[in-house]
């Protein structure tokens, strides 16, 4: 908190606009970007569950997350988890020193997004088919 | 602090020498705290969330306040708010300087995390103890 009065003006180091994009970068941007997004999406599973108890909140809670804008974002909320996710294993293991050479890590940017895919529709089947159950 | 010539001294310098305030790493742990914890929560809450489309309230309300769900629900939802907060103030330190502006989103994160977690941890209590 000790905010200095009198800054001297001293070079700033370069920032993102001078480099060329590269996978790994990018991927970096869309980890907090998610997070960012996630973060307001949680606001909707607080809807779902108190709208869970009683049939009008419900109904109209149903209402959305059957309109087709409801079904995209609760695909993109559940895409962004995953992608956040592996995002956030992706670091724990960079955090243990391993996997940043020049290979490893553009395999590991790379996992993490055709991984987020996957891993998301294949969730989405599993829960689907158990929605089948009943209803 | 000294005198007058303070200008000379860089804050680095200013600063060298008297200790750390003892809680430089607590965010960082506690991220990673959360970040593994969350890893099998996130998985059961999205399958038990896509279970509940097409279900009607009744069901709906049963599978959430049962038990093994409403406790995996809990725990993600603890798990997940304490992950948020910390991460929308790395987001906001980041990219806002200005003090007051600062300060008071770092106390508004505080306060939706807080508002958001505990109403919908409050929804499946309420389900879960049939109120």
């Amino acid at each position: 908190m000790a905010e200095t009065k009198a800054r001297a003006v001293r070079p700033l180091s370069p920032h993102l606009q001078i480099y060329r994009p590269m996978l790994t970068m990018v991927m970096s941007i869309v980890h907090r970007i998610t997070g960012f997004g996630l973060y307001f999406g949680m606001i909707l599973v607080a809807w779902w569950f108190i709208a869970a108890g009683g049939p009008n909140g419900y109904a109209r809670f149903e209402w959305f997350i059957g309109s087709w804008i409801g079904r995209l974002i609760l695909f993109g909320y559940t895409w962004a988890l995953v992608h956040h996710m592996l995002g956030g294993i992706r670091h724990l293991i960079w955090d243990t020193g391993h996997g940043l050479g020049p290979n490893e890590r553009e395999w590991l940017v790379a996992a993490n997004l055709i991984g987020s895919i996957v891993i998301t529709v294949i969730l989405w089947i599993i829960g689907l088919l158990a929605m089948g159950g009943s209803s | 602090m000294s005198s007058s010539g303070t200008h000379i001294r860089t804050p680095l310098a200013r600063v060298r020498g008297h200790g750390s305030a003892k809680s430089g790493t607590t965010h960082f742990w506690h991220q990673r705290v959360t970040a593994i914890a969350g890893v099998p929560l996130t998985i059961a809450a999205i399958i038990i969330l896509i279970m509940l489309l097409g279900r009607n309230q009744a069901a709906a309300a049963q599978i959430l306040g049962s038990p093994p769900i409403a406790i995996i629900m809990l725990l993600f939802l603890a798990s997940t708010c304490i992950h948020m907060r910390i991460g929308m103030a790395v987001i906001i330190e980041d990219y806002v300087h200005d003090e007051t502006a600062k300060l008071a989103l770092l106390m508004a994160n505080t306060f939706f995390t807080v508002v958001v977690g505990l109403s919908a941890a409050y929804g499946i209590l309420k389900l879960s103890f049939g109120l």
